[in-house]
């Protein structure tokens, strides 16, 4: 109850197809989801794994909320030892593929081993079977979805699936669900490609139940209220998550030009004024907003591509509605490579889904050859003709689709930053964490953040921690490290329930207590206490930190690029200022009960039952 | 009066499928929208989505064609019902039905149909965007 107590294992390598139970002692220390995940990984696989050998495993996994009425009970978690880092991955999605999943009876879903010859997954409830996807390497992720429908035969099967990317072993590719939902990071979607696994298309019809119905419903209205009630929640639902480019803006935390500025001129284009404005052809980019499975906030963005821009006019197959900018698209294939034009940021967008790309390591890999050509390091004959100057919307598009294919200049692009900028002899210009390229945030007006980025266990990533209120209000690393620790191991928590880290503008421990104690067996008034929930997050962090030390990282690896060390922040409320990471690490490394060289003691994992 | 009917607003619809979780634990006891009585029909990567049940039609072909009166009309609510104990699950009326609205349940071997929750439709009260009205 709240879980189905059944996990798919398959073996390309061999074949084998097997149904286990869920090993319940784990899933009552690990929730599901991102926690769960990362317990079987542990257990199942050497953490100095290559990450793209067959012995990596892929792991999809829904958590106890999953497929319930919680609101925001659709997520997924993909964990996996990601390429672009060579650490710990985890990446969440939403859309409506991990409610499917586990309808279809599972909570989840392990592929280990590499296929001799390109295959997909076919799950329809206790009907699994692998087959032959000749007809659909090579092709798109939109195309490979769009057909397995037609092909099985039901437009309610869920797809995830890899493009090209995936296939080619671009550092970030990723994998795609509903179209235009994608576990985006760290290069999930490169594991799923050296499998030789296109797709995983999964039609349930067996339904999810809870421990204790009418305690459960009570909470699941409850707690929809106090979402429903919520500024933050509001904002979201109006605006979408790309509200935050004026606050950045403002700010001046908004990375622009590879993070040489932190304010951008071009931010009212690209705003969400911008993307209910209408141009002067009367072309307005939003057409409505859209919600992943379960979730009453409905921050996802449906948009359209103006059909007279230089890059559809001729291009009828892009005139059709789809995913529309987010903040992290919006800055990733905007400010921070100086692009300003709303429509070859959407089309752009619509090429990261199409071919399976996080459009955040795209644009900030992009934004580092923009600055090596800035520098004359590359030339046109490097990049094949391509004029790379920042603010060069044609070589945004032209960019994203080379990449996508694994054509020309997008060969180089596909390595991601780090590689990128190691190759021209120049690595301090990749705006990386461990590999990992930087979210929309820079870490000069945001402290904690910037310890959050230098500390998360996938490399440089926005969603791990929450000191945002903190950094508003205070621009120093002062009082940073407590914030970014607790609020990382909440966050882990959530990740594992099933629902939504944006649920936590309305929600505290205290609903996810009553969520997760009346969905689960074994949960009871205050079995799942504030206190339980917050050290179960705690351990998920510390696992996936001994994973990562166990992989080969080291303290080293706990830090950010010069740039954000030595170069003062040029504008804005923190200007003059760099990141003060020296000072906050040692203060977060000694809060966690981690050596000073970051590895957890012996009484931190003993406290955690880690030992 | 003419009893009060489900209002259906796409245009307020986000395709969340709180709806089809309701009707589920309503009627299956467990959350599960390939059981739902109401459905949302998604178009072009979401551009549209669009929730549909059974508009509870006078013409009512699904009670015309039951070859053996399974269903009734529940004279307060104007709902067309179908009684499990004479259904023989023929499927005549899924065919009869011009709308789909009215679906055979293969677990239990008798049709489906969306009844009002004898008048307090759960799809309403769980809708977060108000595309689900009750008037």
């Amino acid at each position: 109850m709240g879980w189905q107590k059944q996990i798919l294992r398959v073996n390309l390598t061999t074949g084998e197809i097997k149904k286990e139970p869920l090993i319940m002692d784990w899933a009552q220390d690990y929730l599901g989801g991102r926690g769960l995940a990362t317990k079987y990984l542990w257990e199942g696989m050497d953490p100095s794994t290559d990450p793209m050998s067959p012995d990596n495993m892929l792991i999809f996994a829904t958590g106890p909320l999953t497929g319930t009425m919680a609101a925001t009970g659709g997520r997924y978690t993909v964990v996996t030892k990601g390429p672009l880092t060579n650490a710990i991955a985890c990446s969440n999605s939403g859309g409506k593929f991990g409610a499917e999943l586990k309808f279809a009876g599972y909570d989840m879903l392990i592929l280990e081993g590499r296929s001799v010859k390109p295959v997909y997954l076919v799950i329809i409830d206790d009907k699994v079977e692998l087959k032959d996807a000749a007809d659909y390497w090579g092709t798109t992720v939109w195309h490979t979805e769009e057909t397995l429908k037609e092909v099985h035969k039901d437009p309610q099967i869920k797809v995830a699936s890899i493009g090209v990317a995936g296939e080619q072993g671009v550092k970030y590719a990723c994998i795609v669900n509903d179209l235009h939902r994608a576990a985006g990071r760290s290069g999930v979607g490169a594991v799923m490609g050296s499998k030789h696994l296109k797709a995983i298309a999964v039609r349930g019809t067996q339904g999810v139940s809870v421990d204790k119905p009418k305690v459960f419903m009570q909470a699941a209205t409850e707690t929809k209220a106090s979402l429903e009630d919520d500024g933050g929640r509001k904002s979201l639902t109006k605006y979408g998550t790309n509200a935050m480019i004026d606050t950045m803006n403002e700010f001046g935390g908004l990375p622009t030009d590879n993070f040489r500025s932190v304010q951008f001129e071009g931010t009212e284009n690209i705003n969400p004024a911008a993307m209910v404005r209408p141009n002067a052809n009367g072309h307005v980019n939003l057409i409505t907003n859209k919600a992943c499975f379960g979730c009453t906030i409905a921050c996802g963005r449906i948009a359209h591509i103006d059909q007279t821009h230089f890059s559809v006019r001729d291009r009828k197959e892009y005139w059709h509605a789809s995913g529309g900018l987010e903040y992290e698209t919006a800055y990733a294939l905007g400010p921070v490579v100086g692009i300003d034009d709303i429509d070859a940021l959407t089309f752009a967008g619509y090429l990261m889904n199409e071919h399976g790309m996080d459009p955040i390591s795209f644009g900030v890999t992009l934004a580092a050859a923009m600055e090596l050509y800035d520098l004359g390091i590359i030339d046109k004959q490097t990049t094949g003709g391509l004029d790379l100057s920042f603010g060069n919307a044609e070589a945004l598009t032209t960019c994203a689709e080379l990449t996508g294919k694994q054509e020309g200049f997008g060969v180089e692009l596909g390595l991601g930053a780090k590689l990128l900028c190691q190759k021209y002899g120049r690595p301090e210009l990749a705006m990386v964490v461990k590999g990992q390229e930087f979210a929309g945030y820079d870490s000069r007006a945001l402290q904690g953040m910037g310890l959050g980025y230098a500390t998360s266990n996938r490399g440089a990533c926005h969603l791990k921690h929450d000191v945002f209120a903190e950094d508003m209000d205070d621009q120093t690393g002062a009082g940073k490290a407590q914030p970014c620790k607790t609020s990382q191991d909440k966050i882990a928590m959530v990740d594992s329930t099933g629902a939504c880290l944006f649920t936590m503008s309305a929600w505290d421990t205290g609903e996810f207590q009553l969520l997760v104690d009346s969905a689960c067996e074994g949960g009871s008034d205050g079995t799942w206490d504030n206190e339980r929930l917050l050290l179960t997050g705690e351990r998920i962090w510390n696992l996936e930190r001994r994973f990562n030390l166990s992989a080969g990282l080291t303290r080293a690896d706990d830090t950010l690029p010069p740039r954000l060390l030595k170069e003062p922040a040029p504008s804005g409320v923190a200007e003059g200022r760099v990141s003060a990471l020296d000072t906050m690490l040692p203060e977060y490394y000694s809060l966690r009960g981690w050596t000073a060289e970051g590895v957890p003691t012996e009484s931190t994992l003993n406290r955690l039952g880690l030992s | 009066m003419n009893p009060k009917q489900l209002v259906l607003d796409a245009d307020k619809c986000t395709s969340c499928l709180q709806c089809e979780m309701a009707c589920s634990l309503e009627h299956e006891g467990l959350f599960n929208p390939a059981r739902s009585r109401i459905k949302v029909f998604e178009f072009e990567h979401g551009k549209r989505s669009i929730p549909y049940t059974c508009t509870q039609c006078e013409e009512a072909w699904c009670m015309k064609a039951c070859p053996t009166d399974a269903i009734s009309i529940n004279a307060t609510l104007g709902t067309k019902v179908v009684d499990e104990s004479k259904c023989v699950g023929c499927k005549v009326c899924t065919m009869a039905c011009p709308y789909g609205t009215i679906n055979y349940n293969s677990s239990t071997g008798k049709v489906n149909k969306c009844n009002l929750c004898d008048g307090d439709p759960q799809c309403v009260s769980a809708c977060p965007t108000g595309a689900i009205t009750f008037a």
